[in-house]
C-alpha cells in the first residue's frame, strides 16, 4: 500500500493500474519528461540526417539549369567568368585537375613531415614534453586559414622565390620546374606549401595517436632482440599504425581539397590543365578557389555554375572521406582499455581530430576484443611464474 | 677442495671498456650540432648571411657529419638510427616554423592598425564640408559585432542539436540500430564537407527562399551550424562515452528515471569536456571565411539585423582588405591585418576559456 501511494503521487496521471504494473514488472515507468527527452534527442539525430540530404538537394537544385544548359549560346554563361567554354563539364574539368594537384603537392610536403612530427612526439621526445609538444603543433589547427593566406602572401611566397629560381634553372627539364618562373612568386608551389602546413596538425594527431598505441609488448620484444630504435619502429610501430596513418594522410587529402583562402589569395590562377609549379600564368586553378574569387561578381546562372562546380567538390571529398574511413575500419588489434586511459589523461584539444582517431581506434578495438591479443600476454606470464612456484 | 681464489692479475694500464668500446660518446650530438651551427655560419659568412640559410644548411651537414662519423665509428645500423633520428627532430621543428613565423607575423603586422578607434569605429568616409575633402576612417566594429552576431546564431542552433544527438547515439540508440548506425556514419561525412560547399548551400537556400539576393547574416549562421555540428557532436559523444557506466547503472537501481539519470548524473559528470569541446568547435568556425563570404558577402556599414542585408565578420574583412582593396590600398591592407590580429585574439581567448573550463570543472574524485 506504501508503495503504490509513493508512485501515485509521483505520476499523478497515471492512477492505480499504472502503480501495480509497476509493482509487477519493476518497470521503471517513462514520465512525460522522460518521453519529451527522447523524442527531442532522436529528432535531433534525425535532423542530421535531413541537414545532409538538405545540403546534397539544395546544391542540386541549384545546379542542375546551369550543368544542362546550352554554354555556347547562352548569353549569360558565354561570357564573364564562365565564357569560352563549350559546356559545364569543359570548365570544370581543369579545375578538378586544379584542385587534386595543388592537394597532391601539399601532401607530398606535408605528409612525411606530419608523420616524422607524430613521431617524435610518440617515441623520440621526452615524455614530460611529449603533452606540450603535441598542444602546440595542435595550434596550428586553431589558426584560421584566412591568416594562413596572408601569412603566405608575404612569408611564403617570396620566402620560395630563390628555391623556385634555383629548381628552374637546374631541374626546368622537368616539366613540374619548367616554363617561365615567377618574380612575385604567386604560384601553385607557394599555394601547396601553405596548404601543407594547413593538413600538418590534422595527420600529426592521429598518427601521433596510433603511434601511441602500439603494444609496449612488441616495442620490447623488438628492443630485446637488439634492434636500434629505428629499426623498432620500423618493425613494431609502422606495421601496428600503417592503416591509420594512412587513414589520417587521406583525411589531411580530404581538408586539403575544399581548402579555399590560402589557394584564392596566393596564386595567380589561370583554369587550364598544366603541371608547372613555379609560373605566373600556368597555375591550375582549384575548385574552391574559382568560387571564391568569382561569385561576387558572377550573375545568377553563372552563380548556378559555380554551385554546379562545388557539387564536384563535395563529392570528390565525399569520396575520400569515406575511403578514408574504410581503410580505418580495416586496422590491425589495440585495446579498448588503453584508449580510454589515454583520452583519460589528455583532454582532446583539436575536436575534429578525435573523431578521427575514435573511429580508428574504436574499430581496430572492437576486433582485438575478438581476437584478444594484447590482455592475455601478462597473464600467461603469471601462470607460468606461479607453475615455477610451484 | 681445488676451487682456490686465485689472484686477480690487476690489469696493466687502461682497458676498453666492452660496453662503450665502438660507440660514440655520450654528447656528440651536441658537438656535431655546435660545430655544423659553426661550420655553416662560417660557410654563410662567406657567401651572404640569412637566417633561414644558415639553419638549413646547418640542418643538413649536422645529419651528414653525424651519419658519417657514427658509421666509421659505430657501424651502419646505428648510423641510421642517429641519421633518423636527426630527421624526425628537424621535421617536428620545421612544424614550429610556421607557427611562430605566423604568430609573429600577424602581430607584427596588426599591432599597428589596432587601437581603441579600430575596435570601437566603424569603416566610413567622412566628408569634411570646410575641406571639402573626403577621408576614410578605418574601423573593425561592424566587423566585430557580425562576427560575434552570426557565431552567436551558429552556436545557438548547432549546441543544442549537437549536444541532443550525442545522448541519443550514447544513451537511447542501440549500437547495431539502424538508426544509430547512420547517424554517426552521416556525422563523419558532415565533417568531411568543405566549408566552402556549407557556404553555397547556404546561399542556395537562402536563394530558393528570399530571391536572388539573399545575402544575410542568418544565412551565414546556418552555413557554420552546419560545419559545427559534427565537431559538437563528435566531441560530445566522445565525453558521454567516457562517464562510467557504474554510475548511471547506480541511479537506475535507485528507481530514477532515464530523463533524471542523463540531466543529473550523467551531463554533470561530462560537463568539463562538453563545454571544452563546445568552445574548441566555436574557436574552429569563428575564423572560416570561405562560407560567410558566400552567405553574408561583405559590407562597409554597419548592420547588426541578421536576417537583412549583407554582413561583414572579421575573417571576410581580412580577405576582402587584400584582394578587393579600396582606393587606398595600403589602407585597405593594414586593416585587414588588423582584423586577422583580432580575428587570432578571439580564437587565443576561446581556446584559452576552454582550457580552464577543463581544469577548473573537471570531475572531482578517482580520476
Amino acid at each position: 500500500m506504501g508503495d503504490q501511494a509513493a508512485t501515485g503521487t509521483k505520476t499523478p496521471g497515471s492512477g492505480p493500474s499504472g502503480s501495480s504494473r509497476g509493482a509487477r514488472t519493476m518497470r521503471a515507468k517513462a514520465r512525460p519528461a522522460d518521453r519529451i527527452f527522447k523524442g527531442l534527442s532522436t529528432g535531433s539525430a534525425a535532423s542530421i540526417m535531413v541537414i545532409l540530404a538538405g545540403v546534397a538537394l539544395f546544391l542540386i537544385i541549384q545546379a542542375v539549369p546551369a550543368i544542362f544548359a546550352d554554354w555556347q549560346n547562352n548569353p549569360d554563361l558565354n561570357t564573364g567568368p564562365t565564357g569560352g567554354y563549350a559546356s559545364f563539364w569543359t570548365y570544370v574539368g581543369p579545375l578538378i585537375w586544379g584542385t587534386l594537384f595543388a592537394s597532391a603537392i601539399a601532401l607530398v610536403i606535408g605528409a612525411p613531415i606530419a608523420i616524422g612530427i607524430a613521431l617524435f612526439i610518440s617515441h623520440y621526445a621526452p615524455r614530460r614534453l611529449a603533452g606540450i609538444l603535441g598542444y602546440l603543433v595542435d595550434l596550428l589547427a586553431a589558426v584560421p586559414s584566412i591568416v594562413f593566406g596572408l601569412w603566405g602572401i608575404i612569408v611564403i611566397r617570396p620566402f620560395l622565390l630563390p628555391l623556385s629560381d634555383w629548381l628552374n634553372t637546374y631541374l626546368g627539364w622537368i616539366p613540374l620546374f619548367g616554363g617561365q618562373v615567377s618574380t612575385t612568386g604567386s604560384t601553385i608551389l607557394a599555394g601547396a606549401v601553405v596548404l601543407a602546413v594547413m593538413i600538418l596538425p590534422i595527420i600529426t594527431s592521429i598518427s601521433r595517436e596510433i603511434f601511441l598505441q602500439t603494444p609496449r609488448l612488441h616495442e620490447e620484444a623488438a628492443l630485446a632482440l637488439g634492434a636500434t630504435k629505428w629499426e623498432m619502429i620500423k618493425l613494431a610501430v609502422f606495421p601496428y599504425g600503417r592503416s591509420g596513418v594512412i587513414s589520417a594522410t587521406l583525411l589531411g587529402l580530404g581538408r586539403a581539397l575544399g581548402e579555399t583562402m590560402a589557394i584564392a589569395l596566393i596564386i595567380s590562377p589561370a583554369i587550364l590543365v598544366s603541371v608547372r609549379m613555379l609560373t605566373e600564368g600556368e597555375n591550375s586553378q582549384t575548385i574552391a578557389a574559382n568560387i571564391a574569387l568569382n561569385f561576387p561578381i558572377a550573375t545568377t546562372l553563372q552563380r548556378e555554375a559555380l554551385i554546379g562546380t562545388g557539387l564536384l567538390l563535395f563529392v570528390i571529398s565525399l569520396a575520400v572521406n569515406m575511403l578514408a574511413r574504410v581503410i580505418a575500419s580495416r586496422a590491425g588489434a589495440g585495446t579498448k582499455r588503453k584508449r580510454q586511459k589515454i583520452n583519460a589523461q589528455l583532454p582532446p584539444s583539436d575536436p575534429s581530430t578525435v573523431l578521427a582517431v575514435d573511429d580508428v581506434l574504436a574499430r581496430k578495438a572492437a576486433k582485438s576484443h575478438a581476437e584478444g591479443a594484447d590482455d592475455e600476454e601478462p597473464e600467461i606470464d603469471k601462470e607460468e611464474r606461479e607453475g615455477k612456484d610451484a | 677442495m681445488s676451487a682456490t681464489i686465485s689472484p686477480s692479475r690487476q690489469p696493466s694500464g687502461r682497458v676498453a671498456n666492452a660496453l662503450t668500446s665502438g660507440q660514440l660518446p655520450r654528447f656528440v650530438e651536441w658537438y656535431v650540432l655546435g660545430g655544423s651551427l659553426a661550420l655553416s655560419a662560417a660557410l654563410l659568412l662567406l657567401m651572404g648571411f640569412n637566417i633561414a640559410g644558415w639553419l638549413v644548411l646547418t640542418a643538413v651537414i649536422y645529419l651528414l657529419a653525424l651519419g658519417i662519423l657514427s658509421s666509421v665509428v659505430e657501424n651502419r645500423r646505428k648510423a641510421t638510427d642517429r641519421v633518423i633520428r636527426g630527421l624526425v627532430t628537424v621535421a617536428f621543428l620545421l612544424a614550429l616554423a610556421p607557427l611562430i613565423s605566423t604568430l609573429i607575423t600577424v602581430v607584427a603586422n596588426g599591432i599597428g592598425s589596432i587601437n581603441w578607434n579600430f575596435i570601437t569605429q566603424t569603416s566610413s568616409s567622412v566628408f569634411n564640408a570646410d575641406t571639402l575633402e573626403v577621408t576614410t576612417q578605418v574601423g573593425a566594429w561592424q566587423a566585430i559585432v557580425g562576427t560575434l552576431i552570426i557565431t552567436g546564431i551558429a552556436a545557438l542552433i548547432s549546441i543544442p542539436i549537437g549536444i541532443l544527438t550525442a545522448i541519443y547515439l550514447v544513451e537511447y540508440a542501440q549500437p547495431k540500430q539502424w538508426m544509430a548506425r547512420t547517424v554517426t556514419f552521416l556525422v563523419d561525412v558532415m565533417t568531411g564537407i568543405p566549408s566552402i560547399v556549407a557556404g553555397l548551400f547556404a546561399f542556395s537556400l537562402f536563394s530558393l527562399i528570399v530571391g536572388p539576393k539573399a545575402f544575410s547574416g542568418f544565412s551565414a549562421s546556418i552555413a557554420l551550424a552546419v560545419l559545427m555540428i559534427p565537431i559538437v557532436v563528435r566531441s560530445c559523444e566522445e565525453m558521454l562515452r567516457l562517464v562510467p557506466g557504474d554510475l548511471r547503472e547506480a541511479s537506475y537501481a535507485l528507481g530514477v528515471s532515464k530523463f533524471s539519470t542523463i540531466t543529473k548524473i550523467v551531463l554533470p559528470t561530462a560537463i568539463a569536456g562538453i563545454v571544452t569541446g563546445v568552445m574548441l568547435a566555436i574557436a574552429r568556425v569563428i575564423g572560416e571565411t570561405a562560407p560567410i563570404f558566400m552567405a553574408a558577402s561583405f559590407t562597409d556599414n554597419f548592420n547588426a539585423n541578421p536576417f537583412d542585408g549583407p554582413m561583414q565578420t572579421l575573417p571576410v574583412m581580412a580577405y576582402t582588405g587584400y584582394k578587393f582593396p579600396g582606393q587606398d590600398i595600403a589602407a585597405s591592407n593594414a586593416s585587414a591585418w588588423g582584423a586577422a590580429l583580432l580575428l587570432v585574439i578571439l580564437v587565443v581567448i576561446l581556446n584559452l576559456i576552454a582550457r580552464v573550463v577543463a581544469k577548473v570543472f573537471a570531475p572531482k574524485g578517482s580520476r
